[in-house]
């Protein structure tokens, strides 16, 4: 009871030592102590800061210097399919992938978008607005065809890739991306989709032009892979008149998009405005044919027990 | 007697009442209704229709039998041919009641149709539902939240774009003159020294664009675009070096006329001004 009354805490307040705050039975009592408590150790913690900023000034130039304060991309375990820039290995894989046609500039992509059965206004919205974005896209709706019968009917008009947007109570929840003549097919899982009238901005509809592709972040091989299938899918000579760029940015496995204009207003300063749809998506499998649920042989699957143990391990 | 008590009065656990009908859950009821008529349990001679992994069986119940529960019901196994079955159904009740008869032949009529619509059904695509593991779908949408404010987005753009417009692989489109021109800017004041330090600025902007030219090359991988690209608009910066030395009006402006400095500053676009010299340059880099 003293100590309910007793508000303006004490200086110092000392507990003695085999005492612990979880050990009061009295739920109002304990919390009350242990906010006691919290203050105390905030006390200290700021006298303790201040006392080391003064020795800091006082050291002057022969203080040591200031430590770095831990994130979660600092402390990611490191992990062993990291690219080095300089691997002849990773160099020598990626002149003979799938993808080294279109990054010799010996193919031009050609999108097909479409989507599951029966979309709704939301995906049918999304994909039109994902054809603007992507120059060369085609969007086709499916009424029951199978994707296996798709397939070679889109190889034979000379697609490059095909993206099937999966969608779930009138929302797109699913990406299914397939480089065409046996490319690889990636699995994502997407997410918060934004529509372009949602996006908070005042610019008008992607043009024409070929937008600027920026890759950031894709470490591993498996996101290096993955980030090349990106960027096929983007013709490869960007009109810089047009001034749009395309990001995928991936962050804790998680990769962002957005389409943006940009504008330099100046030699160290750059403004960009964001148009056109936003998602994220997050890859689920890479399957190394074309897409094939039964007999795919599958390149990497996430797979949550084993993969999702550690909050500092990321996999692209 | 049992409809009496059970049936119409008392309770029957295999009655469910809803606001318009009763229903009866008995496995061996043939029309689903809570009747007199269709009750199993009150009918000492009644048949049914089951069906067993895709066999449809008949089910007869007789008065005989009525002692024996565990022999009460006999079970006939009725052929895969429609019109056969229904033949046999005939036969096996023959001299019942026309009531038990008829509803026989439209409960198996009923049965076989949704067994052909579950056989057509298998052979097309069919949707697989994966349930949502709702902690999952939490923490993955607190992660995804978390990851977007650690990704800065914004920032992490106009760096990359900012670097891109260093490594110049915008080429001549956007003017920006770059840092040497701020040191123009500070050999504007002296005149004297201006005609060394062009040369300086030359071999400064040569140096400069090699040194960046060598760094692209050892930037990381995931700029593929800027590879490629760089590597071509390297090529193409040497020969315009060289074009730039020739023609010693156009690059040297830069260093020539400071005072035309700050007012390009303002206006960054002067595609304006250097159209014809610098079209066939960025005609090569489109094609």
């Amino acid at each position: 009871a003293a100590e309910h009354g007793g508000q303006p805490a004490p200086e110092r307040v000392l507990f003695p030592p085999t005492f612990s705050v979880s050990e009061i039975k009295n739920k109002q009592r304990r919390h009350f102590m242990f906010l006691r408590w919290k203050q105390q150790q905030r006390k200290e913690k700021l006298a303790a800061k201040k006392q080391r900023r003064k020795e800091r000034e006082a050291l002057g130039d022969k203080a040591p210097p200031k430590a770095i304060p831990k994130t979660i991309e600092n402390q990611r375990v490191y992990d062993e399919t990291t690219v080095d820039p300089n691997d002849e290995e990773v160099a020598f894989d990626e002149a003979t992938d799938e993808f080294a046609p279109y990054f010799n500039r010996q193919t031009v992509p050609k999108i097909l978008i479409t989507t599951s059965d029966r979309p709704r206004g939301r995906t049918v919205r999304f994909c039109e607005q994902l054809s603007t974005v992507i120059p060369n896209s085609h969007v086709y709706y499916r009424r029951g065809l199978a994707l296996k019968r798709i397939i070679p009917q889109c190889i034979a008009r000379d697609f490059t890739d095909l993206i099937v947007i999966n969608e779930d109570r009138k929302i797109p929840n699913g990406l299914v991306l397939s480089h065409l003549p046996e490319g690889p097919t990636a699995h994502f899982r997407m997410s918060s989709v934004r529509l372009r009238k949602e996006i908070k901005r005042k610019g008008k509809e992607p043009t024409e032009h070929v937008p600027e592709v920026i890759l950031n972040n894709f470490t591993t091989r498996l996101g290096h892979s993955i980030g090349r299938m990106f960027a096929s899918l983007f013709p490869h000579d960007p009109q810089f008149i047009g001034r749009q760029v395309a990001t995928f940015h991936n962050q804790r496995d998680y990769i962002f998009f957005r389409f943006h204009r940009y504008i330099f207003k100046s030699e160290k300063k750059v403004g960009i405005q964001e148009l056109g749809p936003r998602f994220t998506l997050k890859l689920r499998s890479l399957q190394k044919g074309t897409f094939d649920s039964k007999f795919g042989e599958y390149e990497w699957i996430h797979k949550r027990r084993e993969m999702d143990t550690s909050r500092r391990k990321f996999h692209l | 007697v049992v409809w009496d008590m059970l049936g119409n009065r008392q309770f029957c656990s295999y009655k469910i009442t809803t606001k318009t009908q009763n229903f009866c859950r008995n496995e061996y009821n043939l029309t689903g209704l809570c009747n007199r008529s269709s009750c199993p349990l009150a009918n000492s001679q009644y048949a049914t229709i089951r069906e067993e992994k895709g066999r449809c069986y008949l089910y007869m119940k007789a008065i005989e039998r009525a002692p024996f529960p565990r022999r009460l019901w006999e079970r006939v196994l009725l052929s895969k041919n429609y019109e056969k079955a229904l033949e046999e159904i005939d036969e096996n009740l023959i001299y019942w009641p026309r009531f038990i008869r008829h509803k026989c032949k439209q409960r198996f009529t009923k049965i076989t149709q949704y067994l052909i619509r579950i056989r057509k059904l298998t052979l097309k695509r069919q949707r697989k539902l994966v349930p949502l593991r709702r902690k999952i779908e939490r923490r993955e949408k607190r992660r995804e939240e978390k990851a977007l404010i650690a990704a800065q987005l914004d920032n992490a753009i106009e760096k990359e774009l900012l670097e891109r417009l260093k490594q110049d692989t915008y080429g001549d489109i956007y003017n920006f003159p770059i840092h040497a021109f701020d040191k123009a800017l500070q050999q504007q004041d002296a005149e004297s020294e201006s005609e060394s330090d062009e040369e300086k600025e030359e071999e400064d902007d040569e140096d400069m664009d090699k040194r960046e030219f060598v760094e692209a090359d050892d930037s990381d991988l995931s700029d593929f675009e800027d590879m490629d690209k760089l590597e071509t608009s390297s090529e193409e910066e040497q020969e315009e070096e060289e074009e730039v030395e020739k023609k010693a009006s156009h690059s040297k402006s830069k260093g020539k006329t400071p005072l035309k400095g700050p007012a390009r500053r303002k206006r960054p676009y002067i595609e304006i001004e250097y159209e014809e010299e610098t079209e066939p340059a960025s005609k090569s880099k489109a094609a």
